[in-house]
């Protein structure tokens, strides 16, 4: 049996995705990167549990990690989470006109018609409205992020929040718990402030047209999803595997570029090593990464002037 | 700025008696330099004149001259000469363009730190304004035919090397005929053949489009990508023929006004771009350019109206190359899409 591997390296999370020749998903892994992309790729490729009869044919890599990921294990496609997220929600949903993702450190739109990539934009250097800001305030309230949705969910009356920047949003939280409010509807209200900066800052006036796919870590909220669908008086889907779909739109892409190779079974034993250091031969001081695998170096990543 | 040190070094060793020093090339320490002095909310290019302007000190110049142009680039100057006397420097700052109008040549003449050689002077001015006219005709050859070379770097030695030619150049002459050799050379270069042409425009605030240190090579990126590369702004645009130009766009345009430095030959450009037939347009601008700022939701706006794809880039130092490899490839990708269907 052929199968083809999609790995989404993320800044908070990694997925993995095994499809087989006709684009099933065989079986899937999420898991927290904890700042070591490599280490949680070899997690994932354990937990994938590739069975001995498999032939791998291809692998691809997407996410922030997705260059070093790719040399590591020799990957026939690298691309980047936009395309691939594209590529997956597509395949699984061809009617799809706006894709709306929310991921730890990133948001993005793109916008779609009859089937190709026609506009799309990402958030610029803040990370309000993210993932990270969820999971950071959730531990500030002392509740599990992963508890938000179904708190938000029931609340009938959240509070409003200053959306525009992480900093003041966490400043009118803390003043908003102050004069009274009940946690349940602060969360509430936090969950709006993410649909609210996700609509002012990402989309920034494009049109949002049905079908909408709501995906990535966030897509999980279902508060967030109720807020959604509230404010834009329109219909908004959460794929049940939205989380997962860079991983998946990787492999298929990695299948389309299979170029007859087979990947040996053993892609758990490369011994894979990384060295940062700062080159001062010019007043450049690059910042060199040296990689090694199996004790040889391979690659040197970081250069200006070409030198390495 | 990109390789104009190139005719300006040419222009002053011809003209002036003084000594020139040439200033070193713009490198993460230049910027991180010009930063360090500089107010943390003004626009990228004021950081890396300032990094320059310091560093040529530190080489013992005492006299600089800033450019000047018609934002807030014009009062550049005096901003950087106090805070160059405030670190304990001595130099004198001159600026060239201000509030949109160049200074006088006479006011050059009476400066007294000038020793300026008048016989040569008109020549010179006229074979520099020359040698730049080429340069940008070259470049603008390079960004659209780089991309289908089959040897990779090809087109960027016989640029290398026509620049070197340049530079000793003695006549008119001598400059068109470096120009056309070399013109020939490239179009004897091998080539790679294509189904289809994808076509880009660049579009955006000066400094940041022409200094290929502060866009981190986003020309050579898209020509490396297959993609040919059309960018109005150049120098010879921005002295020699904007004024002219404006005037034709305010004519026939929906802009009756001038909005401030290139805000309005940005969006006449983003139109013209549309009726071409360019499949993408890319928008660059330094953090805080205020001009662009206005610029952007009309271009957005008119992009709209013709259904082409818009992406808008911001630089300074705390850009990561990572984001912005990011965004040009999905960029790029969507492009590819696009057009197979």
């Amino acid at each position: 049996m052929n199968c083809y591997l999609g790995i989404d390296i993320g800044s908070i999370s990694t997925k993995g995705v095994m499809i087989d020749e006709d684009g099933n998903i065989l079986s899937s892994v999420y898991l927290n990167t904890d700042g070591s992309p490599i280490e949680a790729s070899r997690k994932v490729l354990k937990q994938l549990s590739i069975p001995e009869d498999c032939a791998i044919r291809g692998i691809g890599t997407t996410g922030s990690a997705r260059k070093i990921i790719g040399l590591m294990l020799n990957a026939n496609v690298i691309k980047n989470e936009i395309t691939a997220h594209a590529v997956g929600t597509i395949h699984l949903y061809p009617e799809v006109r706006t894709i709306i993702e929310i991921g730890g450190q990133d948001s993005k739109i793109i916008l779609i018609r009859n089937g190709v990539v026609t506009d799309y934009a990402m958030n610029t250097l803040c990370a309000a409205g993210t993932g990270s800001f969820l999971s950071s305030q959730a531990k500030r309230l002392g509740v599990g992020v992963e508890e938000f949705g179904d708190i938000a969910h029931a609340s009938n009356t959240p509070v409003k929040i200053a959306a525009r920047c992480t900093v003041f949003a966490e400043s009118d939280l803390v003043h908003k718990a102050q004069i009274g409010y009940t946690k349940n509807d602060i969360i509430a209200g936090l969950c709006r402030s993410i649909v609210l900066n996700y609509l002012n800052n990402v989309c920034k006036g494009k049109k949002l047209e049905e079908p909408i796919v709501f995906q990535g870590g966030v897509s999980k909220n279902r508060g967030v999803h109720k807020y959604f669908e509230e404010i834009l008086g329109k219909k908004v889907i959460a794929l049940e595997n939205g989380h997962l779909m860079g991983a998946y739109g990787v492999a298929l892409l990695a299948k389309k570029k299979s170029d007859g190779r087979v990947y040996k079974n053993n892609l758990l034993d490369i011994k894979f090593v990384t060295n940062g250091s700062e080159c001062h031969d010019c007043s450049n001081n690059c910042e060199l990464v040296r990689i090694y695998k199996d004790d040889k170096l391979i690659d040197t990543w970081g250069s200006k002037c070409g030198k390495y | 700025m990109g390789s104009y040190d190139v005719a300006v070094y040419y222009f002053l060793s011809h003209v002036l008696k003084n000594e020139i020093i040439r200033p070193r090339e713009i490198t993460s320490a230049t910027l991180e330099l010009g930063s360090k002095y500089s107010p943390d909310f003004v626009c990228t290019p004021f950081k890396y004149t300032l990094g320059t302007m310091i560093e040529a000190l530190e080489d013992g110049a005492d006299t600089l001259i800033q450019l000047g142009g018609g934002c807030r680039y014009g009062y550049y100057h005096e901003l950087q000469a106090k805070i160059l006397e405030d670190l304990g420097y001595h130099c004198q700052v001159i600026n060239l363009i201000s509030g949109g109008n160049p200074i006088s040549v006479r006011e050059l003449f009476h400066n007294s730190s000038f020793q300026i050689k008048k016989k040569s002077f008109l020549k010179y001015a006229f074979l520099t304004k020359k040698m730049v006219f080429y340069m940008d005709k070259m470049d603008s050859y390079i960004r659209v035919n780089r991309c289908y070379e089959k040897e990779k770097g090809s087109f960027n030695k016989l640029r290398k090397q026509m620049l070197l030619e340049f530079s000793k150049a003695k006549s008119s002459f001598g400059l068109r005929k470096i120009y056309h050799k070399y013109l020939k050379k490239m179009k004897k270069l091998p080539r790679r053949k294509v189904e289809r042409r994808i076509r880009v425009g660049l579009i955006g605030e000066l400094y940041t489009l022409m200094e290929p240190f502060a866009n981190f090579e986003v020309e050579q990126l898209l020509n490396d990508y297959g993609f040919e590369v059309k960018r109005y702004t150049d120098v010879t645009y921005l002295l020699f023929q904007k004024k002219k130009k404006v005037k034709q766009y305010l004519k026939h345009f929906f802009i009756k006004y001038r909005i401030g430095a290139d805000a309005l030959d940005n969006i006449y450009h983003t139109k013209e771009l549309c009726e071409m037939g360019y499949d993408g347009i890319i928008h660059m601008k330094s953090s805080f350019c205020t001009p662009e700022i206005g610029a952007m939701p009309i271009i957005e706006q008119v992009a709209k109206e013709y259904d082409v794809p818009v992406l808008f880039l911001s630089m300074d130092m705390n850009t990561s190359e990572t984001g912005f490899l990011t965004r040009m490839e999905a960029f790029c990708d969507m492009l590819e899409m696009r057009r197979k269907k």
